[in-house]
């Protein structure tokens, strides 16, 4: 199956809308994607046919809430291949999965002088949390650099590694620069040494088939708005032994087995890391983002999206002046570029008079940026739904940018 | 009518030529490469206003009972509305930049580039003039 662009566009409402009265080209689809219309749907129906809080319930809706939150968490354990339901973790988000692991990681395995190593292309949602457990612990953070295109090298990670080292977190791909990293290579190394690993993986589910048990991952993390779902909505994928051993991370309700002023005996996975009441109706709305992208199958998209990346580059390289900034060997559809002599943000306003969408700055990433001794950089990132006659657009949109700053 | 909005009804009156966003912008762009760049030696932390995106740079003087203000953007769209600003402020009284009101942005349509999530610091050099207009009303005053 190939994809049929036109008609997909026809299941995203938003892109019908005008901007300044010009017909919008979205390309800030690594900050978040836009939503399919029974991604909405199922949303409203939540809201309006059973929202009633879940678990423990004894009424008709509070039950169809349940299962149907329950249903979602057989429907992400499936779409990434996890071994069991209970060791798919509903969070806010990426951000928050991370700062999860991180901090009930930390808890208990980390001791001061112990090693926690962190690349050097991560978001700083990957990196951050590290920093902050390691200063509570008197650990290290060690920085993973990657070279001069934007890969991690494996030799550089083996020379990293001591027997202090506890845990290695690296993203599956980089949100500023697009490299998709060799994760499989990276856990059997981080296996062989007796090390956790943690993979972000908030840019890769939308782009690559994801199976956490032939990667044999540790910890993997991702949020459903990058993958067509909700905001506010995330998973954390942990092995179910590693998960058991690790205290909880956020007390309140859901996460306890029972209560008294003496004794706290927490619940079993995955809500002993649940607390308060769940996003249930953006938990039941991301599963039905997750079998409309299924239906259409992660591989075509990536397959489509890799013509789009292609295309791109091709007529960007064509324009006076603009360097693309992250040369990968392997690439999900990011291009991140600057154009000699201009400010990214310079750049992003004019396009964005012009009705296109793209994110400039540092996208979080700040030692990247650091790295490569720029202020930031213009990034147009694709997915299935844009068309190589919107990156015409840019590239047009971009000539008159150059034209304008002459 | 006072000095400052003297001032800024001169700019509203320069853009209302223009028909689109292109002219307004390549104005801007223009006046973004003309602007007197301040001294090097001035660009230092004390006079960085940091956003998350473009950086301002914004120095400010009190000569003879006036603030003489100077300031750099490493964006060029940035640069030309600080152009503007500077225009507008630079030379009055401490008394008068700090309670003027700067409605010109909004008036010659280019109040995207002042809301918060924008990151260019403009919304925090406007913070700034006014503090300086603060501080040197204050040591006048003493």
């Amino acid at each position: 199956m190939t994809i049929d662009v036109n008609k997909i566009r026809e299941d995203f409402p938003i892109l019908k809308e005008k901007i300044y009265g010009k017909p919008l080209v979205y390309f800030d689809n690594a900050a978040t994607t836009q939503k399919p219309q029974v991604v909405i749907d199922k949303l409203i129906e939540v809201y309006t046919k059973y929202n009633s809080n879940i678990h423990r319930g004894v009424h008709y809706m509070s039950n169809k809430a349940t299962t149907e939150t329950e249903n979602a968490r057989n429907i992400i354990q499936k779409f990434i291949n996890a071994k069991h339901s209970y060791e798919i973790i509903f969070a806010r988000g990426a951000t928050e999965g991370i700062n999860l692991i991180a901090y009930s990681f930390a808890e208990k395995h980390l001791k001061e002088g112990d090693e926690i190593i962190v690349s050097e292309l991560e978001h700083h949602s990957n990196m951050v949390p590290w920093k902050m457990v390691a200063e509570r612990k008197r650990a290290n953070v060690i920085k993973w650099a990657f070279n001069d295109n934007g890969d991690l090298e494996l030799d550089e990670l083996k020379k990293l590694i001591t027997p202090k080292t506890k845990l290695i977190a690296v993203n599956h791909v980089s949100n500023s620069l697009g490299t998709i990293n060799p994760v499989k290579e990276i856990i059997e190394i981080a296996h062989q040494n007796n090390i956790q690993i943690l993979i972000d993986g908030a840019q890769a589910v939308q782009h690559i088939k994801v199976d956490v048990q032939a990667l044999d991952c540790d910890y993997y993390v991702f949020s459903a708005h990058k993958i067509y779902g909700p905001t506010g909505i995330g998973v954390v994928y942990g092995k179910e032994a590693l998960l058991d051993e690790l205290p909880p991370y956020q007390g309140g309700g859901e996460m306890i087995e029972s209560v008294s002023f003496e004794e706290i005996t927490y619940n079993k996975l995955p809500f002993k890391f649940e607390a308060g009441t769940p996003n249930y109706a953006d938990t039941i709305a991301f599963a039905e983002a997750i079998k409309y992208v299924s239906a259409i199958g992660i591989d075509n998209i990536a397959a489509y999206e890799a013509e789009l990346l292609a295309y791109g580059e091709e007529k960007l390289k064509t324009i006076p002046g603009l360097k693309i900034i992250g040369t990968a060997k392997h690439k999900a559809s990011v291009i991140s570029f600057n154009i000699d002599g201009l400010h990214s943000y310079d750049v992003g306003m004019i396009l964005d008079k012009m009705g296109i969408a793209v994110r400039t700055g540092t996208h979080c990433t700040e030692p990247i940026m650091l790295r490569y001794g720029i202020s930031g950089t213009v990034r147009a990132s694709f997915a299935f739904y844009n068309t190589k006659e919107e990156i015409d657009l840019l590239y047009k949109g971009l000539l008159k940018v150059v034209e304008m700053f002459a | 009518m006072s000095e400052l909005n003297k001032r800024q009804d001169e700019i509203v009156e320069e853009f209302s030529v223009f028909d689109d966003w292109m002219d307004r912008y390549s104005f801007l762009i223009d006046l973004g490469k003309d602007v007197p760049e301040i001294a090097e030696e001035l660009k230092t932390d004390r006079t960085l206003i940091k956003g998350c995106q473009s950086r301002v740079w914004l120095n400010a003087d009190l000569v003879d009972g006036l603030v003489e203000f100077q300031a750099d953007s490493d964006a060029i769209i940035t640069k030309g509305i600080i152009a503007l600003l500077v225009r507008v402020v630079s030379g009055l009284s401490p008394k008068e930049i700090m309670e003027g009101d700067l409605y010109f942005i909004d008036k010659i349509g280019l109040k995207e580039n002042l809301s918060p999530t924008r990151s260019n610091g403009l919304v925090s050099m406007i913070k700034q003039i006014k503090m300086y207009a603060l501080a040197y009303y204050t040591k006048m005053n003493s």
